[in-house]
């Protein structure tokens, strides 16, 4: 506590936050994230563009979007929008899952993100909590084959049933790598 | 529940049926009296507008349930993205809502003008606000039109396509394409708006109204229409937040959520317009919120005009917005910016924006990682017509086909942006 340092940023974070409302919404949000759960469910706190940005771990998930809902205080209630999310070089942390959650009443947005081992990716499902979440779902398992467990009806919805692998995931290049005649070694990844 | 009600015993029956079988439809019971019929809707009818199925358990005209199936035309945008520099992207855009391109193209545009850091011009920003409002104006015509056409009124219909036209006339006249226009750049427009196409536009704000009106006239009052309309799909505000309804069909559950008033983006706050709400969200309120957003939407690009600020129509910032061509043979930075924003080299920021704008149909988002190469590292297309779908099968329940035709067509699904 008596590092002074530490007290220097904090003071610097709270005149940036009195200047800028949107940094002061999330400086609230991130208080209630806290509050709400704990300090240590989550790392990796960042602001990128305004929109706050919290890392957490799977097993917090399904509670804190459950417990963001039940919120009165900030009514984060509306899922805007879930997507899934291929890093192949971080190793056990290959996958992941981005939240989008919105305040329609105060106008805040906040995105929570979760990553897990590409051998064991098994995530709580939201269909408990939002309808909505069904569709995302389905379309995060037909394209990255996230498995949410308590799904009601966990299948692929916009590719075909028999596909036999999930597309999105950065090992299948969009085009054929054994092609030869058209080598993309100067302007591709 | 009225269902249940309207149903009586054999929607019991069904229940525990099914319920024993862990959920599954049942294809037909062995009781002739209670037989199901099994109705493919879908995923090439002509009342279904675009290509998706709804296999439809049905117990005489009633509907006891509809599993929808679509992916009919996936593309894989979002993989495809992964691959294309920015500018790029810009016409899988066009291909989502089709009905409404330019909104679409905006919202990339300013995604990826968010993630540059660059701020555009006034005179772009309210180009754009014109734009943007014409190609609502345009998706709601299609849409209520097309409502009418469900419940029998084809001539409405061809009153206000020949209006649509004349909006794709002066899309034509800005960008040079009318239905996937590719409109605009990041950074502005491609070109100021020629004095044919102010003209067009002038002399369109003169005619619509009447139309508008006339187009009205002929429906919101109308016994034959509100018999076949009021009533049917309603959906209740808590409800429609829970399947992640956005748009006119939140606004017509009452919900007041517009992306235009809650996040203003390209100088919305500039322009004074009101958000119409409905009170029950059945097939009626949205066929008159969607009316009336086009007087509202008429109101901002009037207003858009008459301040149109003289100015740039794009910002000054060669290293990302293509030089004229002319420059491009006779300038030596010229060529080289127009060479490397061609390549795709062009400095982009690490990191993730999203952007929202509010689309025909609801709140279009797009969430954009850049790992700072030229392509995205991941764009993910918030697309509201794909959202808000699942909820159609449960608001057809207990509704006979006519009806669920009808809220099909009330909900403004459009098949490309559904499947991306």
């Amino acid at each position: 506590m008596a590092d002074p340092t530490k007290e220097e940023s904090t003071a610097a974070q709270e005149t940036a936050a009195a200047l800028d409302p949107a940094a002061q919404r999330n400086a609230q949000v991130l208080a209630l994230l806290h509050r709400l759960f704990g300090e240590a469910t989550f790392t990796d706190v960042q602001e990128p563009y305004g929109l706050l940005t919290v890392t957490t771990k799977r097993e917090h998930i399904h509670n804190i979007v459950a417990g963001l809902q039940r919120d009165e205080e900030l009514k984060l209630h509306f899922l805007t929008t879930m997507c899934g999310i291929n890093y192949p070089e971080n190793l056990n942390q290959e996958l992941g899952m981005i939240y989008h959650l919105h305040s329609l009443v105060h106008n805040v947005r906040l995105r929570i993100k979760i990553f897990f081992p590409v051998a064991d990716p098994v995530v709580p499902t939201l269909t408990d909590l939002y309808a909505t979440a069904n569709w995302m779902e389905r379309e995060t398992y037909d394209f990255f084959g996230i498995i949410f467990t308590g799904h009601p009806n966990l299948r692929r919805i916009l590719n075909v049933e028999d596909m036999g692998y999930h597309p999105m995931r950065r090992q299948y290049p969009l085009e054929d790598g054994t092609r030869e005649d058209k080598t993309d070694l100067f302007f591709g990844r | 529940m009225a269902v249940n009600d309207t149903l009586g015993g054999t929607h019991k029956i069904i229940q525990e049926a099914r319920e024993q079988q862990g959920g599954q439809l049942v294809p037909t019971l062995n009781d002739f009296s209670q037989e199901l019929t099994t109705l493919n809707l879908g995923p090439t009818h002509p009342a279904t507008h675009g290509i998706f199925q709804n296999i439809l358990q049905m117990d005489g005209e009633r509907i006891i349930s509809g599993v929808p199936t679509i992916g009919y035309i996936h593309r894989a945008f979002e993989k495809i993205a992964e691959r294309r520099p920015f500018y790029q992207i810009t016409p899988l855009t066009d291909r989502m809502n089709y009905c409404s391109s330019p909104i679409n193209n905006m919202g990339w545009h300013m995604t990826v003008e968010k993630l540059l850091g660059v701020t555009v011009p006034k005179r772009a920003q309210y180009m754009r606000v014109i734009m943007m409002e014409l190609a609502r104006i345009a998706d709601h015509l299609i849409c209520n039109s097309i409502l009418g056409v469900d419940t029998g009124a084809f001539t409405g219909f061809l009153y206000v396509f020949q209006e649509r036209e004349k909006i794709y006339e002066i899309y034509e006249e800005v960008c040079g394409s009318r239905l996937t226009t590719n409109m605009g750049r990041v950074g502005g427009m491609e070109r100021d708006f020629s004095p044919v196409a102010l003209q067009k536009l002038r002399d369109w704000l003169k005619t619509f109204p009447a139309v508008m009106k006339e187009f009205e006239s002929m429906f919101n009052r109308n016994r034959i229409f509100m018999d076949r309309v009021v009533n049917v799909g309603p959906i209740t505000a808590e409800k429609a937040l829970n399947y992640g309804f956005t748009g006119p069909n939140l606004r017509a559950a009452g919900v007041d959520y517009d992306v235009r008033v809650m996040n203003p983006y390209s100088s919305y706050e500039d322009f004074e317009f009101d958000i119409p709400v409905g009170t029950n969200g059945d097939t009626y309120d949205r066929f008159i919120v969607r009316n009336e957003e086009i007087w509202q939407s008429l109101r901002i690009i009037k207003q858009a005009l008459e301040n149109l600020p003289e100015g740039p129509f794009h910002a000054d910032a060669p290293h990302y917005y293509l030089p004229p061509k002319q420059a491009v043979y006779k300038n030596m930075e010229a060529l080289i910016y127009h060479f490397k924003i061609i390549m795709g080299e062009i400095e982009a920021p690490v990191g993730e924006v999203y952007h929202s704008v509010e689309g025909g149909n609801g709140e279009l988002g797009f969430y954009l990682i850049s790992d700072g190469g030229r392509t995205p590292y991941r764009l993910h297309f918030r697309r509201p017509c794909f959202i808000y779908y699942q909820a159609y099968s449960e608001m057809v329940v207990g509704t006979s086909l006519s009806d669920a035709i009808v809220i099909l067509s009330s909900m403004n699904v459009i098949a490309g942006e559904l499947d991306a």
